[in-house]
């Protein structure tokens, strides 16, 4: 998932001061365990959909955590090993890594009553993969075949439905991808693979407003920016059965509103504490706060299309600027430990993750640092830009990292900010930068194919940098056509390999979660995608 | 009187003519396209891309954008935010919130301001007068966002009176804690203002003559010094109503409180022009028709001041 820049609102963070931190430790002892009430609901802080809660249609935080609620694919990632794990289906098959073969279990049921088949499935796939139907993630279905005819690049569409998706009875249907993908069962845990009812296809924007899902929680009802209330379903057949009776999402302004609501237990669980609180909240909250791994990675990224920085001995440049950041020192100072210094550009705690893949050029190393800058002709003109959005926080690790940079290189070196998250993505991707920008990327599934196939291949949807290798890709391809997932994770790991030498992107650190929860709830862990394991969570009788 | 009041109403349409056309045209200017945005760090889906586009018009000459809005507008359609949703809806949602909130400072400030000022204009130089000018620097000179932080730590966190945030921003009795921040910096300003007037004007010839007729001091005081002192405060509160209801978000963000500033912050970030400009066409009229009664109140308070 993209870093969702949009549901974050810095505002009052920017003009919060240190002031609220004295002094306020809420007392109330900690998360122990005692006995708990599967009945009772919890509350979540969350942001206001910005979309209809349609599968297909959410690509941002307030949404699509909701929905991933309310609906349940075919797959799903244990929250604590990151690991897929069947859901919906039964078991999915594939001889060739090109058409799988997906068995469903039988009694599965919508909130609505009607049964979980097959159909459901494929008509979801179908509508979703539609453009008339105007959802975000369609591009999520391009891997299947006959794609193309239902979204074309240009033009009417052929057909609405895709060739590759054959129903052959209630409980088995058949995809046909166009190209081997071994990785594919990954991919179906996103949420725009969920069913969708029959009486969806009737009314989509009834039910956008009032989903109706096969997932642990069923919908109760939406008070536009208050509050969207769900309530546990008694006939959900998955592994991970709710121990709560729901969860209220509280539609939240600032991080800091949320903050000051867990202190005094109004609010249970909460995204993330807001900067102004990093610095004391394991104080005020002692065994309730949290710090957890996330699958996301924060990046500089260069400009390679450029004619400054496309000859080949750039690379080195490169390498010498990564190693001119105090990777260390930032994140503990200016971050506050809210990150963790990264050594490859697959995040931690996802499948394939080798810690040291960028090697010693992720290392601090000022002499080295500069004799690679020099090799490779330094940087043109001496000086570089980064372009960052300023409505995101990154302000202060820019300017770190240019500082780190300056000091140990002697390279002029300077933040470069845009007004917000729009306009930095419009200037990134109509290629209107010389030098280098802030990037990252947020694990749309827990497998190191996402980070490198997605980002480096050549002309992949979000390679920015205009990085094309033939090494690179020729490894991925190869992984892509693999026999098994666990030879696609060492293909890919191959791939990730390719990419110290040339340096399209230099990995700074990796995400965390951190955040908390009230005295009235226990059993809150985070898995990698930063969300609490929803169904686990105990509220106290 | 009534040739005034239809000569400023009639003002009124030229200012909300060009008032809504500049937001409209500025929102177009901001940086970056919002629907490609809606993808976050990824490439957009050129043919989604392009139907959304059509769908909101925004393939549409600028100016064709501008007039279609506007064509709506006078028949009471406000358009459709990116999120699909009627923005009158989200104005009606918004605005009575905001609506409470403000009026609630707005009284805050008006009586406790007037309050303070009256007592502290008639006894000047003494311990009263000496400890509300103290009183009232202080909160000029405390941001208002340190100020709300302070509260919400203080009654919400610590002494647990009121809950920190607003849970539900239709009950009017949990905005009570908000309005109060909002209102306090007027409130110095409110007490300020009633305090100089009140000290200049218990000199004046006319204050004078009613205490000489024998007037109970009662009544020298409430009809003849208060209100003829109140002309500059009414000229600030027409003003300062204006402000409350548009320029809430800061304490609206500390509170929670979804009300027009948040809405209006989130619009704008969005670069969603219609949200953006219907809520400003709703500010507009809120401004002007609060400087039409705040003139019509010269009036009432001065006798010497007539609309013909």
């Amino acid at each position: 998932m993209p870093v969702a820049a949009r549901a974050r609102l810095v505002l009052a963070a920017a003009t919060s001061v240190v002031l609220v931190a004295t002094g306020c430790s809420s007392g109330g002892g900690g998360g122990g365990s005692g006995s708990s009430d599967a009945g009772k609901t919890f509350s979540y802080q969350s942001s206001e959909p910005q979309n209809p809660l349609q599968p297909a249609n959410a690509n941002e935080v307030g949404g699509g955590r909701i929905i991933q609620n309310l609906f349940k694919g075919l797959v799903d990632y244990d929250p604590s090993t990151a690991k897929i794990r069947m859901q919906v289906a039964d078991k999915i098959d594939t001889s060739d890594s090109q058409t799988f073969n997906v068995t469903l279990k039988d009694g599965w049921k919508f909130h609505d009553g009607t049964p979980v088949h097959a159909k459901n499935f494929v008509d979801a796939w179908n509508w979703g993969a539609n453009p008339a139907n105007n959802q975000i993630n369609s591009s999520w279905f391009s891997d299947i075949e006959g794609y193309q005819d239902v979204h074309p690049a240009g033009g009417k569409p052929a057909s609405d439905k895709m060739s590759g998706l054959t129903v052959t009875d209630d409980l088995h249907f058949t995809v046909k991808l166009s190209h081997k993908v071994s990785y594919f069962e990954y991919k179906l845990g996103y949420i725009a693979f969920s069913p969708l009812p029959d009486g969806f296809f009737k009314d989509p924007a009834g039910y956008g407003q009032k989903p109706v899902g096969n997932g642990p929680y069923q919908f109760v009802s939406w008070s536009h920016n208050t509050e969207v209330v769900t309530k546990t379903f008694p006939d959900y057949q998955g592994v991970d059965k709710p121990k709560n009776g729901g969860i209220v999402f509280k539609m939240y302004t600032t991080s800091e509103a949320a903050y000051a609501d867990l202190q005094s237990s109004n609010l249970d669980v909460m995204d993330q504490v807001p900067p102004s609180a990093l610095a004391n909240y394991k104080n005020d909250l002692g065994d309730r706060a949290i710090d957890a791994p996330q699958g996301a990675i924060q990046n500089i990224g260069f400009t390679l299309y450029q004619g400054d920085w496309s000859s080949p001995d750039k690379a080195k440049v490169r390498q010498g600027l990564s190693m001119a950041i105090d990777r260390d020192v930032i994140t503990k100072t200016v971050l506050q430990g809210s990150r963790k210094p990264a050594t490859a550009w697959v995040a931690e705690g996802v499948e394939g993750y080798k810690d040291g893949a960028c090697g010693d050029f992720c290392k601090f190393d000022p002499a080295r640092a500069k004799q690679l800058i020099q090799d490779g002709g330094g940087v043109p003109g001496n000086k570089l830009l980064i372009t960052y959005n300023a409505d995101g926080g990154h302000k202060e690790w820019v300017d770190a990292v240019c500082n780190s940079i300056r000091q140990n290189t002697g390279v002029d070196c300077l933040g470069d900010p845009k007004p917000d998250f729009k306009a930095a993505r419009a200037a990134i991707t109509s290629h209107q930068l010389n030098g280098a920008f802030r990037t990252g990327w947020v694990q749309d599934y827990p497998l190191n194919a996402n980070f490198l196939s997605d980002v480096y291949r050549t002309g992949a949807a979000s390679n920015d940098f205009g990085y094309s290798n033939a090494q690179f890709d020729d490894a991925a391809t190869k992984a892509d056509e693999a026999a098994s997932v666990a030879d696609t994770v060492s293909g890919y790991q191959q791939a990730e390999a390719v990419l110290p030498s040339g340096m399209p992107a230099i990995p700074l650190w990796y995400y965390r979660t951190n955040s908390g929860y009230s005295t009235k709830v226990q059993n809150v862990k985070f898995d990698s995608f930063g969300n609490p394991a929803w169904t686990q969570v105990e509220v106290k009788g | 009187m009534g040739r005034f009041v239809a000569r400023r109403l009639l003002q009124m349409i030229p200012v909300f003519l060009g008032t809504t056309a500049l937001i409209f045209f500025m929102v177009h200017l901001l940086p970056g396209d919002p629907l490609a945005a809606l993808w976050g760090d990824k490439a957009p889906d050129p043919v989604q891309l392009a139907a959304l586009r059509h769908q909101q018009h925004f393939d549409e000459p600028l100016i064709q954008q501008y007039l279609d809005y506007m064509g709506g507008l006078f028949t009471g359609d406000f358009g459709k935010a990116l999120d699909g949703r009627p923005v009158l809806d989200k104005i009606t949602e918004a605005l009575p919130v905001t609506v409470q909130l403000a009026l609630l400072a707005f009284g805050f400030e008006i009586v406790l301001g007037i309050g303070i000022g009256l007592f502290a204009g008639l006894r000047r130089g003494k311990v009263f007068d000496k400890s509300a000018l103290v009183f009232t620097l202080l909160l000029i000179s405390i941001p208002v966002p340190v100020l709300g932080f302070l509260f919400q730590t203080i009654f919400g966190i610590n002494l647990k009176w009121v809950k920190p945030t607003v849970q539900d921003s239709t009950d009017i009795t949990q905005l009570v804690l908000p309005a109060i921040v909002l209102g306090s910096l007027s409130l110095a300003y409110v007490a300020r203002l009633t305090r100089t007037s009140i000290a200049e004007n218990i000199k004046a010839d006319y204050v004078r003559t009613a205490v000489a007729k024998g007037l109970p001091r009662r009544r020298v005081i409430g009809t003849h010094l208060l209100r003829n002192s109140l002309i500059p405060v009414v000229t600030f509160l027409g003003t300062d109503l204006g402000a409350l209801m548009g320029g809430a978000i800061v304490t609206e963000g500390i509170f929670n409180v979804q009300g027009v500033g948040h809405a209006l912050y989130q619009a704008i970030n969005m670069k969603e022009g219609a949200t953006v400009s219907g809520f400003v066409a709703f500010l507009v009229i809120v401004y002007l028709a609060a400087g039409l009664i705040v003139d019509l109140l010269y009036a009432v308070l001065d006798p010497r001041i007539r609309y013909a």
